[in-house]
């Protein structure tokens, strides 16, 4: 196993939050649709998800509750809390800013 | 809002651990459930499908844990768990955990009682109002008695003129006979008597009842007293209703007025009751300027200094001296100090030396068990490289030697504590003489000291031997382990240094404790002048009531020592004001009748004494010329006198006292015989003494002595049955053979002396263990060394030799710190010793030749050990 996360660091955070601002969803949903939604370009790792999964509870952006499942199974939820929907803004300006920033370099050069 | 979350969220963390720690399993199974699915969905058999979600997945156990790190309280977890890690390691080797909270017990024991005693006894304020403004107040009467006590004219012109001390209260001894009450025997009670402001001016109310009124505190006032707490419990079974009512003292009715509260112990313990002093002394000695016999408290102006308060005094005491210069025993200026320090003065070196002491046992202890736990270290050096190998943290595994000796400093600090406060117990017990001793026992303070010190001893320790057993290089370890072939110099170096450094400790206690201990010796050696065997000393007073006339006291002592002198068993049998050894008791001032008279303004004094005419034979005081006073000669007949060989060299230098008159307390007196000196006190050297017939009958107590030739105790009930049927309300007190008597007053010195000698031995033990240990682990290393050796024809004798001044090597060189240390150390118990030098060479001498007896004798064990070597057994040892 390399890095705990294959990510630039803190981006996940913002992915994990940004895929819960729509519905609550479990780890392994949350870890799916990130693959989905960037066309198999990002793969969560599971030594990552669940440790930043659980410091973002720890820190109040996200709260969870248990409940059945697709599969008829009791499973995880992740939710975002009012304070995880304004840090999901603001992170995503964030990235904005500096994605922006970078594209300028790079388009430059 | 947000802060409410996560102060939820923490909440849960810390109470629910376990719940939480299986929702995460299941959380992280239903992942692992999804995926596997999964892969069946796209064609795989199941067993396949669940090895590769499985590879996937990673390390289970990894992800738990790093999932988990994200949790708040991670740390306390992570620090119980090393607790508990610490705790299970120790368990697993009870023998060294025992001895080591062992040794931790003792030192922290000792400290923690030398701390107590010292804080109550000498930091604690005294249990008045503003005590810091309370000052003792004396009469400097030049350089013999620079803090003398003060003469009652004198305390009247101090109140009428000073400024600086709106209040001056003054205090003497008083001594009372409680009579027979109901079935209960009479007794003795030390009592004061003090002028009616003293209690006002210590800021201390009675607990029941009143204080005395001034019109009380008068010649021609009614007679009252104030009990102790602890009397009026005893003899009253306190009783509040004791209050107006009267009891019989000193065979006169007095009315109980009050009980002082619990703990009020003024000027000392053994007080039980108080009296006004200007009704209890006679009214002619209290307008004398010249008579020092009471103390003086004062309250300072809060505006005046302790100097301004002793410029005041002086001048007004100057002013006195001028109004009467025909007397040479009025003083010309005062000394004025706080009275905490005039009431701890004399105890506060002792105690500072005594906790000096226990800390270096407890330095020594701690040094001892680093030791250990480097011993130890170097045996688990494999173990901690292979963990540092695994990815353990150098941070996380100094914290686990930390958290090692944490708990055990806290479980040595614990027994040490119960250690502790059985020895205040017994302490308190046996020393009631020791000043403040009501007031020693374990307060909040004290505990955060044994919290501290345990905090203390925990880093000391696990520091010194982490230090020495952290391993950079691992993998040198690993292969060094491995070949068991040579073990790392530098950590026996470590352990080497640390030897050193006891012994060192060591040989300073065990001198202090040498001086000590010869001082004392010699200060019991020291020839008080007269017989201490099989003498036994009680004291008698005869108190009011029908002991009012000489004639009636002369008339007591001669019938009562006639009836004991009668007693089989009694040898002889005398009386006297006091006894050798027992106190300086004061002076009198004297003329030599055939002297020209001396000039204006000079006097002389010397120690008086009242003695019967058998007290010289009894207690074995010879008579070096004449004769003693003459038995037939009693009251205004009695106009005899004996004095000391001193006084006659002194006084009389080229002539023959015999035959010559003093002058004394208005009479003259014919000097019929010259005695052997007696000393007053052990500790000082003989001083004139004036002897005047008992049966003069001025004096109304005194000490009965009484000489057999075999256990002299057996005869004290007897003659206590003899003062009985004379007068039944006679308390007969202090019933002590002379040796007791000499322990008691020289109690001090023995305590002294015996504490930092067992202290002193604490650490040899300790220190010779430290060599043992060391030695002994040295030589284990070497097995296979020396087995080389030995296989190469090495000679049994020279493995001894070079084993044994290996071991000898740091206890030599800290005898050598230890004697470099000492000669600086010993001047501070300089004024602790009698009649020994601070470098005495024997002691020194001695020691060092102890100390290497010593340290041989540990190592010789190891030593031998490695002599006695089968080379083919070591070899084989690999």
């Amino acid at each position: 196993m390399g890095k705990p996360s294959d990510l630039v660091q803190g981006t996940l955070d913002l992915l994990i939050l940004k895929t819960l601002s729509l519905e609550a969803k479990h780890g392994w949903a949350i870890a799916k649709r990130i693959q989905q939604v960037s066309g198999e370009v990002l793969q969560v790792q599971q030594g990552s998800l669940y440790p930043a999964l659980h410091r973002l509870e720890q820190q109040g952006w996200i709260k969870a509750k248990w409940m059945e499942s697709e599969t008829g199974r009791q499973a995880k939820f992740y939710s975002l809390t009012a304070a995880g929907r304004k840090q999901l803004e603001q992170e995503t300006a964030n990235w904005s800013r500096l994605s922006l920033a970078i594209n300028l370099v790079i388009e430059e050069v | 809002m947000r802060g409410l979350e996560t102060l939820r969220m923490q909440i849960r963390m810390l109470f629910k651990r376990g719940r939480e720690a299986q929702l995460l399993d299941a959380e992280l199974q239903y992942h692992l459930d999804r995926q596997i699915a999964e892969n069946i969905n796209i064609g795989m058999s199941p067993e396949e499908a669940y090895h590769a979600a499985l590879r996937t997945f990673g390390n289970h156990a990894l992800l738990r844990d790093q999932t988990r790190e994200a949790w708040s309280w991670n740390w306390l977890e992570s620090l119980l768990r090393d607790f508990r890690f610490g705790a299970r390691t120790l368990l697993r080797t009870p023998g060294f955990s025992i001895v080591t909270v062992l040794v931790m017990a003792l030192g922290i024991g000792a400290n923690v009682t030398l701390f107590t005693i010292a804080h109550c006894v000498l930091l604690k304020p005294l249990p008045f109002r503003d005590p810091g403004r309370l000052m003792a107040v004396y009469e400097n009467s030049g350089e013999a008695w620079p803090c003398n006590v003060v003469a009652p004219g004198m305390y009247s012109e101090w109140v009428r003129q000073n400024r600086s001390f709106p209040s001056l209260a003054m205090l003497g001894e008083a001594e009372f006979n409680l009579s027979t009450e109901d079935s209960e025997l009479p007794e003795m009670l030390h009592g004061a008597a003090f002028t009616a402001n003293m209690l006002p001016t210590l800021g201390v109310a009675p607990a029941l009842g009143r204080n005395f009124t001034v019109a009380e505190d008068q010649p021609s006032g009614n007679r009252v007293v104030l009990l102790s707490w602890s009397l009026w419990q005893r003899r009253f079974g306190g009783d509040p209703s004791i209050v107006d009512r009267t009891i019989r003292l000193n065979k006169q009715l007095y009315t109980v007025i009050g009980v002082m509260p619990k703990g009020f112990a003024f000027p000392n313990a053994a007080t039980q009751v108080w009296t006004p002093i200007y009704s209890y002394y006679p009214a002619a000695r209290m307008t004398s300027v010249a008579a020092h016999q009471f103390a003086v408290v004062g309250r300072l102006n809060p505006e005046a200094s302790q100097a301004q308060g002793l410029a005041d005094i002086s001048a007004i005491t100057l002013r006195v001296h001028n109004a009467h210069l025909d007397n040479p025993f009025v003083s010309k200026a005062a000394n004025v100090k706080p009275l905490i320090e005039d009431i701890v003065g004399d105890i506060r070196q002792p105690l500072y030396v005594l906790l000096a002491a226990t800390g270096c046992v407890l330095l020594i202890a701690c040094l001892n068990v680093a030791n250990l736990l480097v011993a130890r270290a170097v045996g688990r050096r494999k173990e901690l490289a292979i963990r540092a190998a695994l990815g353990g943290g150098r941070l996380r595994l100094l914290r686990e030697r930390l958290i090692e000796s944490l708990l055990l400093a806290a479980a040595g600090g614990a027994a040490g504590i119960a250690l502790a406060d059985g020895a205040i117990q017994w302490l308190v017990c046996t020393r009631q003489d020791l000043v403040r001793v009501e007031t020693i026992h374990i307060d909040g303070e004290v505990a955060v000291f044994a919290f501290g010190l345990i905090a203390l001893c925990a880093l000391l320790t696990g520091s010194t031997a982490a230090l020495g057993a952290t391993d950079r290089k691992l993998l040198t370890v690993l292969q060094d382990a491995a070949r068991g072939s040579s073990a790392g110099q530098g950590r026996t170096r470590l352990r080497r240094a640390l030897l050193a450094g006891e012994v060192g400790l060591t040989v300073v206690l065990l001198i202090a404790a040498g001086l000590l201990l010869k001082s004392y010796a010699r200060l019991r050696a020291s020839d008080l002048g007269c017989t201490t065997k099989n003498v036994l000393t009680m004291r008698i007073s005869l108190y009011g009531g029908n002991y009012n006339e000489p004639a009636q006291r002369v008339n007591f002592y001669a019938l009562m020592l006639e009836r004991v002198r009668a007693l089989p068993g009694v040898e002889a049998a005398g009386m006297a004001r006091t006894v050798p050894g027992d106190g300086y008791w004061g002076d009198s001032d004297f003329a030599i009748v055939e002297h020209p008279p001396l000039p204006h303004g000079v006097a002389q004094a010397a120690i008086d004494r009242e003695a019967d005419p058998g007290f010289f034979k009894t207690m074995g005081i010879p008579i070096l010329r004449g004769r003693t006073f003459d038995a037939d000669r009693r009251l205004d007949q009695a106009n005899q006198t004996v004095v000391s060989s001193s006084f006659a060299r002194q006084y009389f230098p080229n002539e023959d006292p015999i035959g010559k008159h003093l002058h004394y307390d208005g009479r003259n007196w014919e000097i019929v015989g010259i005695v052997g000196d007696a000393r007053y006190e052990l500790s000082q050297a003989p001083k004139p003494i004036q002897y005047y017939p008992l049966y003069a009958g001025s004096l109304n107590n005194a000490t009965l002595v009484i000489r057999s030739n075999h256990d002299v105790e057996q005869l004290a009930l007897p003659v206590q049955r003899i003062v009985r049927d004379l007068d039944r309300d006679l308390p007969v007190s202090d019933v002590l053979t002379m040796d007791q008597l000499l322990g008691k007053n020289t109690a001090d010195a023995s305590f002294d002396a015996t504490l930092i000698l067992g202290f002193a031995m604490l650490s040899l033990a300790l220190a010779a263990a430290g060599i043992f240990g060391v030695l002994s682990y040295v030589v284990a290393q070497r097995t296979s060394e020396l087995g080389i050796r030995m296989a190469l024809g090495a000679q049994r004798e020279r493995i001894l030799t070079h084993v044994l001044l290996d071991g000898m090597k740091p206890a030599l060189l800290g005898l050598a710190c230890g004697l470099a240390a000492s000669v600086a150390v010993v001047q501070a118990i300089r004024s602790m010793l009698f009649a020994t030098q601070p470098l005495d060479p024997a002691v020194f001498v001695l020691v060092s030749l102890g100390l290497i007896v010593v340290a041989g004798a540990a190592c010789m064990a190891p030593a031998w050990r490695a002599s006695r070597l089968d080379p083919m057994q070591a070899l084989r040892m690999e």
